[in-house]
């Protein structure tokens, strides 16, 4: 007998020992659990991204059952998933909240926004956010390394070649991963049928801010006095859209007078989302994995 | 009998894995964050390393060694260690179920874990007869379980401390890590220059 048969068989006899070991065990030791658990860890997504807040889809399948914590909360799955689920557990009429999508609240692209300085460290907007600010002449701007890229699991949000990242809504399960990977919090979850936004986090003065990014909101209140009242509010020199719903309502009157284009409409009434100026024509360039 | 003891004290305290081989640095860092699951999985560890290095012994002396397969010695010892982990993971789903949960993805991570490979590897390196490589098993087991539970105690009171910011978390725990190491090279040249 050759050296590879005596390696076969001595590796394949000790591997067909332990099965049998193992497989007994498996029978001994079988641990009753709840069939429910299994059969809502098939319904989960299966993408472990923990927008539930659980470490994966099986751990929160379990807490589902034996814990009974409320079983909505599984973003990408949405209300599909939902209903499903509440078949299982023989429960009714549950109400699944609205599916929302991330956005990238910045238009700050290469040509729109200055730079202050050369950035040559390590490719992350982590890391550059931490050498001094980065780059970006905007401290609160878009840095453009693509973090929040790298944390999609579900290939939802691009690098385009203007230096700002675009989501692709149809794929944005809102689970939340890329609004973490952001170090600057320029992106957000947002309810699907949103229809204004305002695409700046610049808290910088108005006067300041219009020196280095075309597209940043400079505080001059206009939007916040054409909307309803109550529905907007200027705080940190940055407008924010309090109500969503009657903003929408009275878009065309809000989002006229802007001088810079820092709120604007995007999801038109058909529901059909339109790209920013800042990024029209722009083109999905690959993210490298680092 | 004498030797035995020496190679208990040896394992535990000259030769810990942990401070002086830099065996077992993934869970060493990742359970040591409460003294109960550190402990819980201290004694998980050092019960699969001292089957281990009960059973590699055996395959190793009564197998390879009488067919001259020396050279299949890493992939049989991932073997023998794989199937034992799922074995105590079954175990305690059934008997201890909270330990199973507070152990969580560390316990099948012990599979992969160079510690119990490194136990194996170095065990049979050294010529052992059975009673001296279990025990050597189950020593590296117990000095694994003192330097989690040690870790453990400090990052316990860490928690109060007023740590810098940039060192929060990871940093200051492979701060105390390397002092703890720094701590352990006391104890060599205690066994007569070991």
């Amino acid at each position: 007998m050759g050296v590879i048969t005596i390696s076969l068989l001595t590796m394949g006899g000790i591997g067909l020992l332990f099965a049998i070991i193992l497989l007994l065990a498996y029978k001994k030791l079988a641990v009753e659990e709840d069939p429910r658990i299994k059969e809502i860890e098939a319904l989960l997504p299966g993408a472990n991204c923990g927008a539930c807040g659980y470490p994966g889809c099986a751990a929160y399948a379990e807490a589902i059952v034996l814990e009974g914590v409320p079983f909505n909360k599984c973003a990408p799955g949405g209300a599909e998933v939902v209903e499903k689920i509440a078949k299982v557990l023989g429960v009714e009429g549950v109400e699944v909240g609205e599916r929302k999508v991330a956005q990238v609240m910045c238009q700050g692209t290469d040509e729109a926004a200055l730079d202050r300085a050369i950035y040559h460290g390590i490719n992350s907007c982590r890391a550059a956010h931490f050498t001094l600010g980065g780059d970006k002449e905007c401290y609160w701007g878009c840095l453009g390394f693509g973090d929040c890229v790298l944390a999609c699991p579900f290939d939802a949000i691009h690098m385009t070649d203007k230096g700002i990242p675009l989501v692709d809504r149809d794929k944005c399960t809102g689970c939340g991963l890329c609004v973490e990977a952001c170090p600057r919090d320029i992106i957000e979850l947002v309810p699907i049928s949103q229809k204004v936004f305002v695409l700046c986090k610049n808290e910088d003065r108005g006067a300041n801010a219009r020196k280095y990014c075309d597209y940043a909101c400079i505080a001059c209140r206009l939007c916040v006095r054409n909307a309803p009242q109550g529905s907007m509010e200027m705080k940190n020199n940055l407008a924010i859209i309090l109500d969503h719903k009657q903003v929408d309502g009275e878009a065309e009157k809000v989002i006229a007078k802007c001088p810079t284009k820092s709120i604007l409409k995007l999801v038109d009434d058909e529901g059909e989302f339109h790209l920013p100026p800042a990024l029209e024509g722009a083109k999905i360039v690959p993210t490298l994995k680092r | 009998m004498n030797n035995i003891w020496l190679i208990l004290i040896a394992t535990i305290l000259v030769n810990n894995f942990v401070f002086s081989y830099f065996l077992g640095i993934c869970p060493f860092l990742g359970v040591s964050g409460k003294a109960s699951s550190a402990i819980g999985m201290g004694f998980a560890a050092t019960f699969v390393m001292t089957m281990t290095a009960f059973v590699t012994w055996l395959i190793n002396r009564y197998i390879l060694i009488p067919y001259n397969l020396e050279f299949l010695e890493t992939v049989s010892f991932i073997l023998v260690i794989a199937s034992l982990v799922q074995f105590v993971e079954m175990f305690l789903k059934k008997v201890i179920p909270s330990l199973y949960k507070a152990l969580g993805i560390f316990l099948p991570l012990i599979t992969t874990n160079c510690i119990v490979l490194g136990l194996a590897l170095l065990g049979s390196m050294r010529n052992y007869n059975l009673l001296e490589n279990v025990v050597f098993g189950f020593g590296a087991g117990i000095g694994f379980t003192l330097a989690l539970t040690i870790m453990a105690g400090i990052r316990e009171e860490i928690e109060f401390a007023d740590v810098p910011e940039p060192l929060k978390g990871g940093g200051i725990t492979l701060i105390i890590a390397g002092l703890l190491a720094l701590a352990f090279m006391g104890f060599s040249g205690m066994l007569g220059g070991g």
